[in-house]
């Protein structure tokens, strides 16, 4: 029982302090964001944080995540961090479009002009809703307040965030880039609310790297809108290199009208609990879905990612790989629901979670799970869980690499078939940097960035 | 080069080296042949390192030191190649980075220099020649989809990248049809200098018809229980392994 009133208490606490700080809320926010916010804490409120009896978060136990007394931050502070510095934290050879995303508030990179063509936003979400409403009309429309808490979480408290528009035909050539940071004197809950929309027959590459400045507490509740439109293609990129003191809960929503073609990647490569989910509607025909995940765990660290693609429109496909390598006594979970919805005749969906354990500590779930409501479809499903591959290892050793060489190849050669889908070379390279260094124990970090923490 | 004595290895519980005496001199070739199941495959894994056998008696030294102390990349290093009976396939691992990894280890080992990514290559296409060995395989990952005679041919190839003091060839010609088994054969022969030994483990004659051994031992429910020069494998083609096996009791 006493766990129950705990859980109580834990959610109250959260109630407690959007009921203290509604004004604060309301006030300098725009119609659009505060439209959405009481339904949105309404449906927090009936739902609460979600334990492991919730069907979705039964491999996530967030509850603990919740029990710092948080700083949150409602309103826009003064720059803390010298951006000079923090925007020499780029992918060498990846010329891109920088702005940063500081304990989920945006800000413009003043020191150097990017080439963005003319029409394309990137900008606050704060500003741009009140400045440019009608951009944001399909604002809350994918992240549904009803079917997660974690959405109605963020949704009640939502005031800024980056937006990213492409109008028309236009294509960004250099890939914008955003670097989320997080860093405060104290323990901090951030929440981050992220919409990007792409027109008809845009084409655009989004890489998103989190990171964390210090050593203290941190919960990241991050939400993204996606909007493809007609024939649009969009890459998004999700790095995520926190510290093990750091929660990530990151939602992704997308949704693809005809003809359009969206990739994901997201590398987990360090973070105390992570959670990501993705979920995709493909709404118009021929509209063709990747997602590729790949994560590297040690200690107690926890990855968790849940996807759900619904299917629904004929003749789409979608594409699935998450793969996951697990070290000391990490946690691992995949969740994967494919849902073809009547009438989304000729559908192609195809999805693997692959597993390697390290340890005999460190476990995965996965979990599978397909809804087909029509007939003339191809959908297939697979996961494996296993250990490095002896036989293979002993070969290596036999040929003179050292078994650590061995076991890294092997790794690195297990990463592999996500890393290689990658299509932004100069990220190609530097992920794979990252994932070398990852797999030999050194902390993966942007060498260039001038925040060499040690965590 | 190689002493082998009274050596014994079981694995889980089970004996299947029974006391194996065994030397190889620089420069010869030695046959191992055998019926299935004598152990044959298990003194070819033992002398390479594998970690599934456990040794219960005996010694082998390899260049006057004791080679049981060491690890598989050491064994190799120090000049062991063991081309595998059934070579694994490794996804995700390119040829081209294996074999240059394989080649620098051996080279560092050897105090010498390692070699850059266009030197590599550069002696790559020298030995690829040697095997008919086709840049669609080394484009490829390791073993990744390979034939089995291409698997074999890889081997090969890989010995001649690494110029080893003692090769031994654990049933190369199985599943080899007759030209591919020459190919192999004169492979092997090519690196035949005499300072290189090696070592032939297979069941059947008709590859040292192409790899001429200096000595032929016939191992037996873990024993050599035959030795002779090259006319032993023709008497055990005529007669079969039903005459070594009524030789000695059965």
């Amino acid at each position: 029982m006493s766990v129950l009133v705990d859980k109580a208490d834990l959610s109250l606490k959260y109630t407690a302090h959007y009921n203290e700080v509604k004004d604060e809320l309301f006030a300098n926010s725009s119609d659009i964001l505060n439209a959405q916010r009481k339904k949105a804490f309404q449906n927090f409120v009936l739902q609460g944080i979600p334990t492991r009896k919730n069907e979705n978060y039964k491999y996530t136990n967030l509850n603990p995540a919740f029990v710092p007394d948080f700083k949150f931050i409602h309103t826009r502070e003064e720059k803390k961090a010298d951006m000079g510095e923090v925007f020499r934290c780029d992918v060498p050879q990846l010329n891109t479009n920088l702005a940063l995303v500081f304990n989920g508030w945006f800000y413009k990179n003043e020191t150097e002009k990017g080439d963005l063509p003319e029409g394309v936003i990137l900008d606050s979400l704060d500003s741009i809703s009140k400045e440019r409403p009608e951009l944001l009309e399909k604002y809350a429309s994918l992240a549904n307040v009803e079917e997660d808490p974690m959405v109605a979480l963020n949704t009640a408290f939502a005031k800024d965030g980056f937006f990213l528009y492409v109008p028309k035909n236009v294509v960004v050539e250099s890939p914008i880039q955003i670097i989320n940071l997080l860093q405060d004197e104290k323990d901090t809950f951030s929440t981050q609310r992220n919409f990007i929309l792409v027109e008809d027959g845009a084409k655009v590459q989004v890489l998103l790297c989190d990171h964390t400045l210090n050593l203290n507490q941190y919960l990241n509740n991050s939400v993204t809108e996606i909007f493809a439109g007609n024939n649009a293609e969009v890459e998004f990129y999700t790095l995520q290199n926190q510290h093990n003191k750091a929660t990530n809960i990151n939602s992704v929503f997308i949704d693809q009208q005809r003809d359009s073609r969206v990739t994901t990647h997201t590398a987990s490569l360090h973070g105390g609990l992570i959670r990501n989910n993705l979920q995709f509607a493909l709404n118009g025909e021929n509209a063709e879905a990747h997602m590729f995940g790949m994560s590297f765990m040690d200690k107690k660290q926890h990855v968790d990612n849940f996807t759900q693609v619904i299917h629904a429109a004929p003749h789409c496909e979608s594409n699935q790989i998450y793969k996951n390598v697990l070290d000391e006594k990490s946690t691992g979970a995949f969740a994967g629901r494919i849902h073809v919805v009547r009438d989304a005749q000729k559908t192609n969906a195809f999805q693997r979670n692959n597993n390697l354990l390290l340890t005999d500590e460190a476990t995965m779930q996965t979990k599978p799970q397909l809804i087909i409501d029509a007939d003339d479809v191809k959908c297939s499903h697979g996961a494996t869980v296993g250990q490095i591959d002896e036989e293979a290892l002993f070969y290596l050793r036999a040929r003179g690499i050292q078994e650590d060489k061995a076991r890294l190849m092997m790794m690195n050669a297990f990463a592999h078939e996500v890393v290689k889908e990658i299509k932004l070379e100069p990220l190609r390279d530097r992920i794979d940097e990252l994932v070398d260094k990852r797999l030999k124990g050194e902390v993966a970090r942007c060498h260039d960035c001038a925040y060499q923490c040690d965590c | 080069m190689l002493k082998i004595k009274d050596l014994y290895a079981s694995v889980e519980g089970m004996e299947i080296l029974k006391g194996i005496n065994l030397e190889v001199k620089p420069g010869e070739v030695h046959a191992i042949m055998g019926p299935n199941g004598s152990g044959k495959s298990t003194l070819a894994n033992v002398l390479a390192g594998k970690e599934d056998y456990e040794i219960t008696n005996g010694e082998v030294v390899f260049e006057g030191e004791d080679l049981l102390e060491k690890s598989p990349e050491e064994r190799a290093k120090e000049g062991i190649f063991l081309s595998f009976q059934y070579p694994v396939e490794i996804p995700g691992v390119p040829m081209v980075n294996f074999l240059k990894t394989s080649v620098n280890e051996h080279r560092k080992h050897k105090g010498l220099k390692e070699l850059t990514a266009g030197e590599f290559l550069k002696l790559m296409r020298e030995k690829m020649d040697l095997v008919d060995m086709h840049t669609k395989l080394t484009n490829r990952m390791v073993n990744e989809g390979f034939s089995g005679g291409e698997k074999k041919k890889n081997e090969i190839f890989q010995m001649a990248l690494l110029e080893p003091k003692l090769a031994i060839l654990d049933e190369t010609d199985s599943g080899l049809d007759i030209d591919a088994l020459k190919t192999v054969a004169n492979g092997v022969n090519a690196l035949k200098s005499p300072e290189r030994s090696t070592i032939v483990v297979t069941h059947y004659q008709r590859l040292l018809d192409y790899i001429v051994p200096d000595f032929v031992h016939i191992l037996y429910q873990g024993k050599i229980v035959k030795t002779a020069g090259k006319e032993l494998a023709f008497q055990l083609e005529e007669k079969g392994y039903d005459w070594i096996k009524s030789e000695n009791g059965n």
